[in-house]
């Protein structure tokens, strides 16, 4: 499988009076056409930061994001229109990401008529429409809707059939799953696998809740306060974790099973203000192994086994 | 063993215009001093309004409670003056809410907020209530020197042990948890149940806990109930929902779940959506989704029937032991 998406050190840093804000320190990782790459941490680890970078709703701060082997960093006007073609994102929030007077229909045609589609030809730009919602699974008679009459599922399906209309290669899902009941969530996890089949889409997948990483990713990305932690395949990653944190975090996902207690670790504290943050590792203050240099130098991301990295200073 | 709530055929609707919405159906619940039952269900399922209803909270107009009793040690709380009321709700029954981020009133600083409700129901002097509100900090982690500060220095987190503080501060009989740690982040909301469950122990108090997480409710309950529009419809021992699902929307429910312990290509969804809770079906409220709907099913609504020692599910054709 070749790379879609590579990057390299981004930074994103956001000014704030006390300081600068490190939102995403330093993150690197590559994308194979047809993955889903997923990015799991707790709120404030910067998760959001990196897919907005990433389809240019943010600009970076620092480091590189090549796209099919093309430096995209700071690509801006007709080139970044032409990139957004390719380039989708899927947001969290079904009820604030859509706007509510707008019918379906015209959120849906808005982005084929921006890159003037179809040759610009109206008939088969409404044609493509209701093709879009037939694969999303949102019934034609919906059409001339407003958001606010459906459900959080249905709107969720508006916000993927918008991601879908320009036919991109890759899609930024934020959170696309964490406003929906289970028995919703599973309808649209099963859609997204189903439209990555059909059209050899790449996703990366950010996500608080593990359960849900695991099912739909290929790799899983870790983060914690604006670095990659750990790194590997979805499966290694539930059977051995190597950092402490991910260690901690997995221990404390409920199970619903019974008699499926494990030794629950209970990490000490809160995550630490990212303004201005020490040197050293993020981690320290709350890890149960920490030692004098972790409070001194970052670890770096070393590959300890075979397409296994973590950063720590244990390994 | 003691009863300390029953609820008996409860009803509450909320009128708008010329429509009437049947948030809870006919809910009988049964609670034993010292116990912890889960409610489980979707959005609008009546989880909340039923709290609610308990705390005496329903916001009337729009919302009513028609029919039924809540009877808290022996007696009926919809029979209560509201002065009587007031002497129950904060002192007997408390209640912990959802949101840590709203639930505080940001101008008033975290540690007067607990001594509030201890000034109320305890006849304390204010250096008393200061005291004993210090303590309740230090009982849920939070160190008493942080006792001036306002909620907006805290985290998350950190809200949600206030919130826990406060509902705890009067020793409550009974404890209304409505979805305590969904605003949470897991390594959070780890400690947080850890707390609850530590406090529980402790002081033996029984506790109702809302969620539509299943993984929340096995490790914190004894007996769980399921709720579906409106209805309970499926209740029974923590063992008895989690190895013998027999309503097949519990069913539905865990298959929904992904499992983090097995490799699997596809989540099998409950079909369709939750029915307009103003224009309910005829017959069964869950017959549109489910997998095992008969004519029957479409025509008259299911009585609940007991199955197993205390095990009660409605519906015609529930799932038996070992069936798939």
């Amino acid at each position: 499988m070749s790379e879609l998406l590579k990057i390299q050190n981004l930074k994103k840093y956001f000014k704030t009076p006390k300081g600068d804000l490190h939102a995403v320190d330093g993150v690197s990782f590559t994308v194979k056409k047809g993955e889903t790459l997923g990015v799991v941490g707790e709120s404030g680890c910067g998760k959001s930061t990196l897919g907005r970078c990433i389809v240019h709703l943010l600009d970076t701060t620092d480091g590189k994001i090549y796209f099919e082997d093309k430096n995209i960093t700071n690509v801006s006007g007709n080139e970044l229109k032409e990139l957004r073609k390719d380039l989708q994102m899927i947001f969290q929030d079904p009820f604030s990401s859509i706007n509510p007077r707008m019918t379906v229909k015209s959120i849906i045609i808005e982005p084929i008529q921006i890159h003037h589609m179809y040759e610009g030809n109206k008939e088969k730009q409404e044609k493509a429409v209701l093709e879009i919602m037939d694969t999303v699974g949102l019934a034609r008679r919906l059409a001339d809707s407003y958001p606010h009459e459906l459900d959080g599922g249905r709107r969720q399906r508006i916000g993927i059939a918008r991601a879908l209309a320009l036919n991109p290669k890759f899609i930024v899902c934020d959170e696309p799953v964490s406003a929906l009941d289970v028995s919703i969530q599973a309808q649209i996890l099963n859609l997204m696998q189903d439209l990555q089949e059909e059209k050899g889409l790449t996703y990366i997948f950010i996500t608080h809740d593990l359960s849900v990483v695991k099912h739909i990713s290929d790799n899983i990305c870790v983060m914690y306060l604006g670095t990659l932690v750990e790194k590997c395949s979805s499966e290694l990653l539930f059977k051995k974790q190597l950092h402490p944190y991910t260690q901690a975090l997995l221990s404390a996902i409920p199970v619903a099973k019974i008699n499926s207690k494990k030794n629950r670790i209970i990490l000490k504290g809160e995550i630490v203000s990212p303004i201005s943050p020490a040197p050293g590792c993020r981690f320290a203050p709350r890890c149960l192994y920490a030692k004098d240099e972790c409070f001194i130098l970052s670890p770096e991301l070393k590959e300890f086994e075979p397409e296994h990295f973590v950063a720590c200073h244990l390994y | 063993m003691e009863k300390i709530l029953e609820i008996k055929n409860l009803k509450i609707e909320y009128k708008s215009n010329e429509r009437t919405v049947e948030a809870v159906n006919n809910l009988n619940l049964l609670l034993n001093k010292g116990e912890s039952l889960g409610i489980v269900g979707e959005t609008g399922a009546g989880k909340t309004t039923t709290a609610l209803g308990i705390m005496g909270l329903i916001p009337d107009p729009p919302g009513k409670i028609v029919n039924g009793e809540i009877i808290f040690e022996g007696h009926d709380i919809l029979k209560l003056s509201k002065n009587k009321l007031r002497a129950v709700r904060g002192k007997k029954i408390s209640m912990i809410f959802q949101d840590p981020m709203t639930s505080l009133n940001p101008v008033i600083t975290v540690g007067d907020q607990i001594a509030e409700s201890i000034r109320i129901h305890e006849k304390l002097s204010r250096a008393d209530a200061v005291l004993k509100a210090k303590e309740m900090l230090e009982l849920v982690g939070i160190p008493e020197e942080r006792y001036a500060e306002y909620p907006h220095q805290f985290s998350g987190g950190m809200k949600q042990r206030v919130i826990i503080a406060i509902a705890l501060s009067c020793n409550p009989e009974l404890i209304l948890a409505d979805e305590p740690t969904t605003a949470l982040d897991v390594t959070i909301q780890a400690q947080v149940l850890d707390l609850i469950l530590k406090l529980k122990r402790e002081k033996n108090t029984s506790m109702i806990l809302i969620t539509h997480d299943l993984g929340v409710v096995v490790e914190i309950c004894e007996k769980v109930a399921i709720m579906y529009a409106g209805e309970i419809v499926e209740y029974g021992t923590t063992e008895q929902i989690y190895e013998n699902t027999s309503h097949p929307y519990t069913r539905g429910l865990f298959d929904s779940i992904p499992d983090i312990d097995a490799k699997e290509d596809r989540l099998i969804p409950i079909q369709g959506l939750m029915p307009d809770p103003a224009d309910l079906p005829k017959g069964c409220s869950f017959e549109p989704r489910c997998r095992y709907s008969t004519e029957k099913c479409k025509e008259s609504n299911p009585d609940t029937q007991e199955i197993g020692n205390g095990h009660f599910v409605k519906c015609y054709n529930y799932i038996k032991r070992g069936e798939q």
